[in-house]
Protein backbone atom coordinates (compact mmCIF):
# COMPACT_ATOMS: atom_id res chain seq x y z
CA UNK A 1 0.00 0.00 0.00
CA UNK A 2 2.55 2.37 0.58
CA UNK A 3 4.61 1.47 -1.80
CA UNK A 4 2.38 2.18 -3.91
CA UNK A 5 1.86 5.56 -2.60
CA UNK A 6 5.04 6.31 -3.37
CA UNK A 7 4.75 4.99 -6.79
CA UNK A 8 2.06 6.90 -7.62
CA UNK A 9 3.90 9.69 -6.24
CA UNK A 10 6.52 9.38 -8.17
CA UNK A 11 4.68 9.20 -11.92
CA UNK A 12 3.02 12.52 -10.69
CA UNK A 13 5.75 14.24 -10.28
CA UNK A 14 8.07 12.67 -13.33
CA UNK A 15 4.41 13.54 -15.51
CA UNK A 16 4.33 17.44 -13.98
CA UNK A 17 8.69 17.32 -14.55
CA UNK A 18 8.06 16.51 -17.95
CA UNK A 19 5.59 19.90 -18.54
CA UNK A 20 6.52 22.40 -16.26
CA UNK A 21 10.69 21.82 -15.40
CA UNK A 22 12.06 20.37 -18.13
CA UNK A 23 15.38 21.06 -17.25
CA UNK A 24 15.25 19.38 -13.94
CA UNK A 25 13.63 16.42 -14.46
CA UNK A 26 12.22 15.76 -11.11
CA UNK A 27 12.45 12.03 -9.44
CA UNK A 28 11.84 9.78 -6.50
CA UNK A 29 14.73 10.82 -4.70
CA UNK A 30 13.90 14.71 -5.57
CA UNK A 31 10.48 14.30 -3.82
CA UNK A 32 12.16 12.44 -0.76
CA UNK A 33 14.68 14.69 -0.24
CA UNK A 34 12.21 17.92 -0.15
CA UNK A 35 9.70 15.97 2.59
CA UNK A 36 13.18 15.40 4.24
CA UNK A 37 13.35 19.23 4.27
CA UNK A 38 9.67 19.77 5.16
CA UNK A 39 9.79 17.46 7.94
CA UNK A 40 13.18 18.48 9.65
CA UNK A 41 11.50 22.09 9.21
CA UNK A 42 8.23 21.48 10.82
CA UNK A 43 10.34 19.74 13.51
CA UNK A 44 12.51 22.54 13.96
CA UNK A 45 9.29 24.74 14.40
CA UNK A 46 8.03 22.23 16.93
CA UNK A 47 11.42 22.40 18.95
CA UNK A 48 10.59 26.29 19.07
CA UNK A 49 7.85 26.02 20.65
CA UNK A 50 9.26 24.33 23.92
CA UNK A 51 10.83 27.91 24.51
CA UNK A 52 7.38 29.19 25.22
CA UNK A 53 6.93 25.93 27.05
CA UNK A 54 10.00 26.52 29.20
CA UNK A 55 9.26 30.04 29.76
CA UNK A 56 5.72 28.88 30.80
CA UNK A 57 6.60 26.18 33.60
CA UNK A 58 9.78 28.71 35.26
CA UNK A 59 7.25 31.11 35.10
CA UNK A 60 4.20 29.06 37.00
CA UNK A 61 6.88 27.57 39.38
CA UNK A 62 8.46 30.36 40.63
CA UNK A 63 7.04 33.51 42.68
CA UNK A 64 4.84 36.96 40.73
CA UNK A 65 7.32 39.09 41.47
CA UNK A 66 10.17 37.20 38.99
CA UNK A 67 7.75 36.84 36.15
CA UNK A 68 9.17 39.26 34.32
CA UNK A 69 12.83 38.37 34.85
CA UNK A 70 12.38 34.32 34.21
CA UNK A 71 10.30 35.58 30.82
CA UNK A 72 13.16 38.13 29.63
CA UNK A 73 15.62 35.05 30.61
CA UNK A 74 13.93 32.92 28.16
CA UNK A 75 13.51 35.11 25.34
CA UNK A 76 17.21 36.60 25.45
CA UNK A 77 19.07 33.21 25.59
CA UNK A 78 17.02 32.29 22.75
CA UNK A 79 18.07 35.49 21.42
CA UNK A 80 21.90 35.29 21.86
CA UNK A 81 21.95 31.86 21.71
CA UNK A 82 20.88 31.83 18.01
CA UNK A 83 23.31 34.34 16.66
CA UNK A 84 26.10 33.03 18.79
CA UNK A 85 25.36 29.81 17.66
CA UNK A 86 24.91 30.83 13.56
CA UNK A 87 27.86 32.63 13.79
CA UNK A 88 30.36 30.11 15.60
CA UNK A 89 28.43 27.40 17.55
CA UNK A 90 27.15 25.28 14.16
CA UNK A 91 30.65 25.52 12.68
CA UNK A 92 32.53 24.06 16.15
CA UNK A 93 29.61 21.41 16.50
CA UNK A 94 29.03 20.34 12.44
CA UNK A 95 32.54 22.25 10.75
CA UNK A 96 35.16 19.21 9.26
CA UNK A 97 36.50 18.56 12.58
CA UNK A 98 40.12 18.74 13.96
CA UNK A 99 39.76 15.99 16.30
CA UNK A 100 37.80 18.04 18.90
CA UNK A 101 36.00 20.47 17.51
CA UNK A 102 34.76 21.50 13.85
CA UNK A 103 36.63 24.32 12.14
CA UNK A 104 34.39 25.18 9.18
CA UNK A 105 31.15 26.98 7.95
CA UNK A 106 31.36 29.48 10.77
CA UNK A 107 28.67 31.83 9.83
CA UNK A 108 27.53 29.24 7.16
CA UNK A 109 30.79 30.62 5.33
CA UNK A 110 31.06 28.44 2.16
CA UNK A 111 26.76 27.57 1.74
CA UNK A 112 25.10 29.25 -0.88
CA UNK A 113 21.82 31.26 -0.11
CA UNK A 114 19.22 29.04 -1.25
CA UNK A 115 18.13 25.81 -1.50
CA UNK A 116 21.18 23.97 0.53
CA UNK A 117 20.43 20.96 2.95
CA UNK A 118 22.86 23.32 5.53
CA UNK A 119 20.20 26.03 5.99
CA UNK A 120 17.58 23.58 7.10
CA UNK A 121 20.03 21.60 9.26
CA UNK A 122 20.99 25.09 10.96
CA UNK A 123 17.83 26.02 12.31
CA UNK A 124 16.78 22.18 13.08
CA UNK A 125 20.05 22.60 15.39
CA UNK A 126 19.51 26.36 16.39
CA UNK A 127 16.52 25.32 18.42
CA UNK A 128 18.45 22.24 19.54
CA UNK A 129 20.93 24.68 21.36
CA UNK A 130 19.02 27.33 22.78
CA UNK A 131 16.90 24.23 24.04
CA UNK A 132 19.97 23.33 26.08
CA UNK A 133 20.39 26.69 27.04
CA UNK A 134 16.95 27.89 28.70
CA UNK A 135 17.53 24.73 30.76
CA UNK A 136 19.75 26.56 33.44
CA UNK A 137 17.18 29.42 33.52
CA UNK A 138 14.67 27.51 36.04
CA UNK A 139 17.28 26.24 38.12
CA UNK A 140 18.73 29.97 38.73
CA UNK A 141 15.54 31.22 39.23
CA UNK A 142 14.37 34.19 41.74
CA UNK A 143 18.39 35.31 42.33
CA UNK A 144 20.23 35.90 39.34
CA UNK A 145 21.20 39.37 37.95
CA UNK A 146 20.52 39.32 34.26
CA UNK A 147 23.83 40.61 32.82
CA UNK A 148 25.53 37.96 34.20
CA UNK A 149 22.85 35.26 32.82
CA UNK A 150 23.11 36.93 30.00
CA UNK A 151 26.46 36.15 29.59
CA UNK A 152 25.90 32.73 30.19
CA UNK A 153 24.06 31.90 27.74
CA UNK A 154 26.45 33.29 25.30
CA UNK A 155 29.36 31.13 26.41
CA UNK A 156 26.66 28.02 26.38
CA UNK A 157 25.95 28.27 22.72
CA UNK A 158 29.32 29.69 21.81
CA UNK A 159 31.29 27.20 23.16
CA UNK A 160 30.04 24.58 26.38
CA UNK A 161 27.19 23.11 23.92
CA UNK A 162 28.74 23.10 20.48
CA UNK A 163 31.80 21.06 21.51
CA UNK A 164 30.35 18.34 23.33
CA UNK A 165 27.79 18.00 20.79
CA UNK A 166 30.91 17.64 17.88
CA UNK A 167 32.01 14.83 19.85
CA UNK A 168 28.60 13.17 19.53
CA UNK A 169 27.02 14.44 16.77
CA UNK A 170 29.52 15.97 14.02
CA UNK A 171 28.91 13.26 11.90
CA UNK A 172 25.83 13.86 10.99
CA UNK A 173 27.02 17.05 8.77
CA UNK A 174 31.05 17.47 7.98
CA UNK A 175 32.26 16.75 11.78
CA UNK A 176 33.01 14.00 13.54
CA UNK A 177 34.31 13.13 17.23
CA UNK A 178 35.36 10.46 19.40
CA UNK A 179 32.49 9.70 21.37
CA UNK A 180 30.36 8.59 17.97
CA UNK A 181 33.24 6.68 16.47
CA UNK A 182 33.17 5.12 20.04
CA UNK A 183 29.46 4.04 18.55
CA UNK A 184 27.69 6.17 21.38
CA UNK A 185 23.81 6.30 21.18
CA UNK A 186 22.06 9.41 21.69
CA UNK A 187 19.36 9.89 19.29
CA UNK A 188 17.80 13.27 20.25
CA UNK A 189 19.88 14.19 22.34
CA UNK A 190 19.06 12.63 26.20
CA UNK A 191 23.06 13.45 26.88
CA UNK A 192 23.81 15.78 24.43
CA UNK A 193 21.26 18.73 24.72
CA UNK A 194 19.66 17.76 28.63
CA UNK A 195 21.93 16.31 30.70
CA UNK A 196 24.45 19.29 28.93
CA UNK A 197 21.99 22.22 30.26
CA UNK A 198 21.19 19.78 33.39
CA UNK A 199 24.76 19.51 34.76
CA UNK A 200 25.48 23.42 33.72
CA UNK A 201 22.47 23.97 35.73
CA UNK A 202 23.16 22.15 38.78
CA UNK A 203 26.71 24.19 38.82
CA UNK A 204 24.66 27.38 38.24
CA UNK A 205 22.70 26.74 41.07
CA UNK A 206 25.83 25.61 43.11
CA UNK A 207 27.47 28.36 42.74
CA UNK A 208 24.82 30.40 43.30
CA UNK A 209 23.29 29.27 46.45
CA UNK A 210 19.92 29.01 47.38
CA UNK A 211 17.33 31.48 47.72
CA UNK A 212 16.97 33.60 50.40
CA UNK A 213 14.34 31.78 53.11
CA UNK A 214 14.62 28.50 51.27
CA UNK A 215 16.53 26.95 54.10
CA UNK A 216 15.75 27.47 57.65
CA UNK A 217 18.01 28.25 60.82
CA UNK A 218 18.29 24.21 60.87
CA UNK A 219 18.61 23.74 56.66
CA UNK A 220 15.52 22.15 56.93
CA UNK A 221 14.30 23.11 53.35
CA UNK A 222 10.72 25.48 52.95
CA UNK A 223 8.28 25.73 50.28
CA UNK A 224 8.36 28.53 48.27
CA UNK A 225 5.14 27.89 46.54
CA UNK A 226 5.09 28.95 42.88
CA UNK A 227 2.99 31.38 42.01
CA UNK A 228 0.96 29.81 38.91
CA UNK A 229 0.22 26.07 38.63
CA UNK A 230 -1.99 26.24 35.68
CA UNK A 231 0.61 28.14 33.49
CA UNK A 232 3.22 25.77 34.39
CA UNK A 233 0.81 22.68 33.07
CA UNK A 234 0.05 24.67 30.19
CA UNK A 235 4.18 24.74 29.33
CA UNK A 236 4.47 21.47 30.25
CA UNK A 237 1.72 20.42 27.63
CA UNK A 238 3.65 22.58 25.24
CA UNK A 239 6.94 21.06 25.70
CA UNK A 240 5.20 17.40 25.33
CA UNK A 241 3.33 18.94 21.90
CA UNK A 242 7.40 20.12 20.99
CA UNK A 243 9.05 16.61 21.52
CA UNK A 244 7.05 15.07 19.32
CA UNK A 245 9.34 17.41 17.00
CA UNK A 246 12.62 16.99 19.35
CA UNK A 247 12.86 12.88 19.03
CA UNK A 248 10.96 12.06 15.64
CA UNK A 249 12.54 15.08 14.17
CA UNK A 250 15.60 14.09 14.95
CA UNK A 251 15.46 11.15 11.77
CA UNK A 252 15.75 14.36 9.58
CA UNK A 253 14.06 12.13 7.17
CA UNK A 254 10.15 11.89 6.40
CA UNK A 255 9.84 7.98 6.64
CA UNK A 256 7.80 5.55 8.44
CA UNK A 257 9.80 6.08 11.57
CA UNK A 258 9.07 9.19 12.68
CA UNK A 259 5.86 7.96 13.55
CA UNK A 260 7.62 5.21 15.40
CA UNK A 261 9.33 7.20 17.31
CA UNK A 262 6.46 9.45 18.13
CA UNK A 263 4.88 6.46 19.76
CA UNK A 264 7.48 5.61 22.21
CA UNK A 265 8.00 9.31 22.92
CA UNK A 266 4.27 9.71 24.21
CA UNK A 267 4.71 5.98 25.50
CA UNK A 268 7.52 7.23 28.20
CA UNK A 269 5.84 10.58 28.99
CA UNK A 270 2.61 8.89 29.80
CA UNK A 271 4.64 6.41 31.81
CA UNK A 272 6.81 8.84 33.50
CA UNK A 273 3.58 11.65 34.70
CA UNK A 274 1.95 8.20 35.87
CA UNK A 275 5.06 6.63 37.71
CA UNK A 276 5.98 10.16 39.62
CA UNK A 277 2.63 11.11 40.45
CA UNK A 278 2.47 7.61 41.56
CA UNK A 279 5.72 7.95 43.43
CA UNK A 280 4.76 11.28 44.88
CA UNK A 281 1.53 9.91 46.19
CA UNK A 282 2.98 6.91 48.42
CA UNK A 283 5.92 9.09 49.45
CA UNK A 284 4.25 12.11 50.07
CA UNK A 285 0.71 11.30 50.75
CA UNK A 286 -1.01 13.16 47.50
CA UNK A 287 -0.84 13.17 43.94
CA UNK A 288 1.35 16.21 43.63
CA UNK A 289 0.45 17.94 40.45
CA UNK A 290 4.12 20.08 40.41
CA UNK A 291 5.43 16.62 40.67
CA UNK A 292 3.23 14.76 37.98
CA UNK A 293 4.30 17.76 35.59
CA UNK A 294 8.17 17.39 36.05
CA UNK A 295 7.39 13.22 35.53
CA UNK A 296 6.02 14.09 32.13
CA UNK A 297 9.50 15.95 31.08
CA UNK A 298 11.37 13.25 33.08
CA UNK A 299 10.15 10.81 30.71
CA UNK A 300 10.28 12.46 27.55
CA UNK A 301 13.94 13.20 28.45
CA UNK A 302 14.66 9.82 29.24
CA UNK A 303 13.26 8.11 26.04
CA UNK A 304 14.79 11.04 23.90
CA UNK A 305 18.29 9.12 23.24
CA UNK A 306 16.72 5.56 22.96
CA UNK A 307 13.62 6.83 21.09
CA UNK A 308 14.36 5.31 17.80
CA UNK A 309 16.23 1.68 18.75
CA UNK A 310 13.84 0.17 21.29
CA UNK A 311 10.27 -1.46 21.71
CA UNK A 312 7.29 -0.05 22.53
CA UNK A 313 7.51 -1.91 25.96
CA UNK A 314 10.83 -0.90 26.57
CA UNK A 315 9.95 2.63 26.09
CA UNK A 316 7.13 2.37 28.50
CA UNK A 317 9.93 0.84 31.06
CA UNK A 318 11.77 3.98 30.23
CA UNK A 319 9.68 6.60 30.99
CA UNK A 320 8.46 4.89 34.46
CA UNK A 321 12.10 5.04 36.17
CA UNK A 322 12.38 8.65 34.62
CA UNK A 323 9.58 9.14 36.26
CA UNK A 324 10.17 7.89 39.64
CA UNK A 325 13.51 8.83 39.67
CA UNK A 326 12.59 12.02 38.86
CA UNK A 327 10.99 12.61 42.37
CA UNK A 328 13.44 10.69 44.21
CA UNK A 329 16.15 13.25 42.77
CA UNK A 330 14.23 16.50 43.32
CA UNK A 331 13.74 15.52 46.78
CA UNK A 332 17.85 14.54 47.45
CA UNK A 333 18.32 17.87 46.11
CA UNK A 334 16.10 19.63 48.09
CA UNK A 335 16.51 17.86 51.49
CA UNK A 336 19.98 15.96 51.77
CA UNK A 337 22.26 18.02 49.39
CA UNK A 338 20.71 21.40 49.73
CA UNK A 339 21.11 22.45 46.15
CA UNK A 340 17.94 24.95 45.54
CA UNK A 341 16.83 24.40 41.87
CA UNK A 342 13.09 25.87 41.79
CA UNK A 343 11.78 24.35 38.64
CA UNK A 344 13.18 20.39 39.00
CA UNK A 345 15.64 21.21 35.86
CA UNK A 346 18.78 19.15 37.53
CA UNK A 347 16.37 16.36 38.08
CA UNK A 348 14.13 16.60 34.86
CA UNK A 349 17.91 17.28 32.08
CA UNK A 350 20.29 16.13 33.78
CA UNK A 351 19.78 13.44 36.25
CA UNK A 352 16.74 11.74 33.50
CA UNK A 353 19.10 12.58 30.69
CA UNK A 354 21.51 10.18 32.10
CA UNK A 355 18.97 7.91 33.14
CA UNK A 356 18.14 7.98 29.51
CA UNK A 357 21.23 7.66 27.87
CA UNK A 358 21.99 4.71 30.24
CA UNK A 359 18.89 2.95 28.79
CA UNK A 360 19.98 3.00 25.47
CA UNK A 361 22.64 0.74 26.40
CA UNK A 362 20.25 -1.51 28.32
CA UNK A 363 17.21 -1.63 25.82
CA UNK A 364 18.36 -0.86 22.09
CA UNK A 365 16.93 -3.67 20.28
CA UNK A 366 20.57 -4.47 18.34
CA UNK A 367 23.16 -3.50 20.76
CA UNK A 368 21.11 -3.72 23.90
CA UNK A 369 22.52 -5.77 27.59
CA UNK A 370 19.02 -7.32 27.49
CA UNK A 371 18.90 -7.74 24.01
CA UNK A 372 21.95 -9.95 24.23
CA UNK A 373 24.56 -7.11 22.96
CA UNK A 374 26.54 -7.91 26.11
CA UNK A 375 28.54 -4.99 28.14
CA UNK A 376 30.18 -3.17 25.24
CA UNK A 377 27.29 -0.73 24.38
CA UNK A 378 26.79 0.24 28.30
CA UNK A 379 29.98 0.57 29.05
CA UNK A 380 30.38 3.45 26.09
CA UNK A 381 26.81 4.43 26.91
CA UNK A 382 28.46 5.27 30.47
CA UNK A 383 31.45 6.77 28.67
CA UNK A 384 29.13 9.45 27.33
CA UNK A 385 27.39 10.21 30.52
CA UNK A 386 30.25 10.74 32.52
CA UNK A 387 31.84 13.00 29.55
CA UNK A 388 29.13 15.00 29.78
CA UNK A 389 28.86 15.45 33.66
CA UNK A 390 32.84 15.91 33.62
CA UNK A 391 32.43 18.77 30.84
CA UNK A 392 29.23 20.59 31.36
CA UNK A 393 29.70 20.60 35.37
CA UNK A 394 33.42 21.24 35.32
CA UNK A 395 33.09 24.00 32.74
CA UNK A 396 30.29 25.17 34.58
CA UNK A 397 31.80 25.61 37.51
CA UNK A 398 34.61 27.67 36.21
CA UNK A 399 32.33 29.97 34.10
CA UNK A 400 29.67 31.04 36.70
CA UNK A 401 32.59 31.65 39.21
CA UNK A 402 33.85 33.79 36.55
CA UNK A 403 31.17 35.49 35.65
CA UNK A 404 30.60 35.85 39.60
CA UNK A 405 33.68 37.16 40.27
CA UNK A 406 33.43 39.64 37.31
CA UNK A 407 30.06 41.10 36.12
CA UNK A 408 28.10 39.21 38.96
CA UNK A 409 25.73 36.53 39.19
CA UNK A 410 23.65 37.25 42.37
CA UNK A 411 21.39 40.26 43.01
CA UNK A 412 21.52 41.79 46.56
CA UNK A 413 19.20 40.23 49.33
CA UNK A 414 17.26 43.44 48.92
CA UNK A 415 16.61 43.10 45.50
CA UNK A 416 15.68 39.23 45.69
CA UNK A 417 12.77 40.35 48.64
CA UNK A 418 11.91 43.12 46.71
CA UNK A 419 11.69 40.92 43.37
CA UNK A 420 13.69 40.75 40.06
CA UNK A 421 10.96 42.27 38.60
CA UNK A 422 11.03 45.50 40.02
CA UNK A 423 14.80 45.47 40.76
CA UNK A 424 16.17 44.18 37.33
CA UNK A 425 13.70 45.57 34.95
CA UNK A 426 11.71 48.11 36.34
CA UNK A 427 8.33 47.13 36.12
CA UNK A 428 5.30 44.33 37.32
CA UNK A 429 4.37 41.16 36.05
CA UNK A 430 0.77 42.05 37.14
CA UNK A 431 -0.21 45.53 37.13
CA UNK A 432 -3.11 46.32 38.89
CA UNK A 433 -2.93 43.63 41.32
CA UNK A 434 -0.91 43.43 44.86
CA UNK A 435 0.71 39.76 44.85
CA UNK A 436 0.52 38.59 47.97
CA UNK A 437 4.39 37.44 48.74
CA UNK A 438 5.74 37.20 52.39
CA UNK A 439 9.08 35.29 51.04
CA UNK B 1 -7.90 44.11 76.21
CA UNK B 2 -5.81 45.88 73.18
CA UNK B 3 -5.50 45.41 69.86
CA UNK B 4 -2.80 46.02 68.55
CA UNK B 5 -1.97 46.47 65.03
CA UNK B 6 1.38 46.52 63.25
CA UNK B 7 2.75 47.51 59.64
CA UNK B 8 5.46 45.54 58.43
CA UNK B 9 7.74 44.70 55.60
CA UNK B 10 6.22 41.46 53.86
CA UNK B 11 9.37 39.62 53.78
CA UNK B 12 9.65 39.85 57.63
CA UNK B 13 6.41 38.05 58.36
CA UNK B 14 8.02 35.17 58.73
CA UNK B 15 10.32 36.34 61.57
CA UNK B 16 7.53 37.84 63.41
CA UNK B 17 5.64 34.92 63.22
CA UNK B 18 8.46 32.43 64.66
CA UNK B 19 8.89 35.61 67.61
CA UNK B 20 4.72 35.62 68.48
CA UNK B 21 5.12 32.14 68.57
CA UNK B 22 8.07 31.66 71.21
CA UNK B 23 5.80 34.34 73.31
CA UNK B 24 2.63 32.15 72.53
CA UNK B 25 0.76 34.34 70.65
CA UNK B 26 -0.90 32.28 67.86
CA UNK B 27 -3.94 34.24 66.88
CA UNK B 28 -3.80 36.63 64.63
CA UNK B 29 -4.82 38.06 60.72
CA UNK B 30 -2.85 39.06 58.16
CA UNK B 31 -3.96 41.40 55.77
CA UNK B 32 -2.15 42.87 51.98
CA UNK B 33 -2.06 46.40 52.46
CA UNK B 34 -0.64 49.05 50.45
CA UNK B 35 1.34 52.51 52.29
CA UNK B 36 3.35 55.57 52.34
CA UNK B 37 6.03 56.35 55.00
CA UNK B 38 9.11 57.71 55.38
CA UNK B 39 10.26 55.12 52.56
CA UNK B 40 10.48 57.37 49.70
CA UNK B 41 9.24 54.35 47.50
CA UNK B 42 10.59 53.66 44.28
CA UNK B 43 10.40 54.45 40.22
CA UNK B 44 8.62 51.63 37.60
CA UNK B 45 9.09 52.19 33.64
CA UNK B 46 6.43 50.84 31.31
CA UNK B 47 7.36 51.05 27.65
CA UNK B 48 10.04 54.12 28.69
CA UNK B 49 7.34 56.06 30.66
CA UNK B 50 8.79 56.11 34.06
CA UNK B 51 6.13 56.58 37.21
CA UNK B 52 6.87 56.94 40.80
CA UNK B 53 5.54 54.51 43.01
CA UNK B 54 4.74 55.75 46.12
CA UNK B 55 2.71 53.08 48.08
CA UNK B 56 4.70 49.88 48.91
CA UNK B 57 3.26 47.04 49.96
CA UNK B 58 3.67 46.18 53.44
CA UNK B 59 1.44 44.06 55.81
CA UNK B 60 -0.79 44.36 58.33
CA UNK B 61 -1.45 42.48 61.55
CA UNK B 62 -4.24 42.26 64.13
CA UNK B 63 -3.87 41.16 67.17
CA UNK B 64 -5.99 41.54 70.20
CA UNK B 65 -4.63 40.80 73.51
CA UNK B 66 -5.35 40.71 77.16
CA UNK B 67 -3.50 43.15 78.75
CA UNK B 68 -0.47 40.89 80.16
CA UNK B 69 0.33 39.99 76.56
CA UNK B 70 0.44 43.87 75.25
CA UNK B 71 4.55 44.54 75.91
CA UNK B 72 5.39 40.12 74.77
CA UNK B 73 3.37 40.86 72.08
CA UNK B 74 4.65 44.42 70.72
CA UNK B 75 8.32 43.32 71.37
CA UNK B 76 8.11 40.32 69.68
CA UNK B 77 6.93 42.11 66.92
CA UNK B 78 9.71 44.44 67.39
CA UNK B 79 12.13 41.79 67.40
CA UNK B 80 11.07 39.98 64.04
CA UNK B 81 10.99 43.17 62.12
CA UNK B 82 13.59 45.48 62.90
CA UNK B 83 16.38 45.51 60.34
CA UNK B 84 17.03 49.62 61.74
CA UNK B 85 16.61 50.99 58.55
CA UNK B 86 13.77 53.12 57.22
CA UNK B 87 10.77 51.52 56.38
CA UNK B 88 10.85 48.56 58.97
CA UNK B 89 7.08 49.67 59.89
CA UNK B 90 4.70 50.58 63.16
CA UNK B 91 2.65 49.20 65.36
CA UNK B 92 -0.42 50.87 66.99
CA UNK B 93 -2.00 49.61 70.93
CA UNK B 94 -5.72 50.93 70.82
CA UNK B 95 -7.94 49.74 73.32
CA UNK B 96 -10.52 47.30 73.09
CA UNK B 97 -14.15 48.14 74.20
CA UNK B 98 -15.39 44.11 73.74
CA UNK B 99 -14.27 40.75 72.46
CA UNK B 100 -17.00 38.23 71.58
CA UNK B 101 -16.69 34.29 70.35
CA UNK B 102 -19.66 33.76 67.97
CA UNK B 103 -19.16 30.04 68.87
CA UNK B 104 -19.70 29.90 72.45
CA UNK B 105 -20.88 33.53 73.07
CA UNK B 106 -18.19 34.40 75.47
CA UNK B 107 -17.41 37.58 75.93
CA UNK B 108 -14.41 39.77 77.33
CA UNK B 109 -10.63 38.22 78.25
CA UNK B 110 -12.30 35.06 77.89
CA UNK B 111 -13.09 35.15 74.45
CA UNK B 112 -9.32 36.58 73.37
CA UNK B 113 -7.22 33.96 74.70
Amino acid sequence: MRQKKYLLTAVLVLLMAGTALAETPETADTVQINLNVVWTLVAAILVFFMQAGFAMVEAGFTRGKNAINILMKNLMDFSVGSLAFFLVGFGLMFGQTNGLFGTTLFGMSGVEPGTDWNWTFLIFQTVFAATAATIVSGAMAERTKFVGYLAYSFFITLLIYPIFGSWAWGGLLDGGGWLENMGFLDFAGSTVVHSVGGWLALAGAIVLGPRLGKYDKDGKPRAILGHNIPIAALGVFILWFGWFGFNPGSTTEGDGMIGYIAVTTNLAAAAGAVMAMATAWALLKKPDASMALNGALAGLVAITAPCDGVSPMAAILIGAVGGVLVVLSVLFFDHIVKIDDPVGAISVHGVCGAWGTISAGLFNMEYGLFYGGGFAQLGVQLVGVLAAFAWAFGLGLVMFMLISKTIGLRVSAEEELKGLDIGEHGMEAYGGFQIFSTT
Amino acid sequence: MKLIIAYIQPHKLNDVKAELTKEEVAKMSVTNSLGAGAQKGYTESYRGVKFDVNLLKKVRLEIAVNQEFVDKTVDAIIRGARTGEIGDGKIFVLPLEDCIRIRTGQRGGDAIG
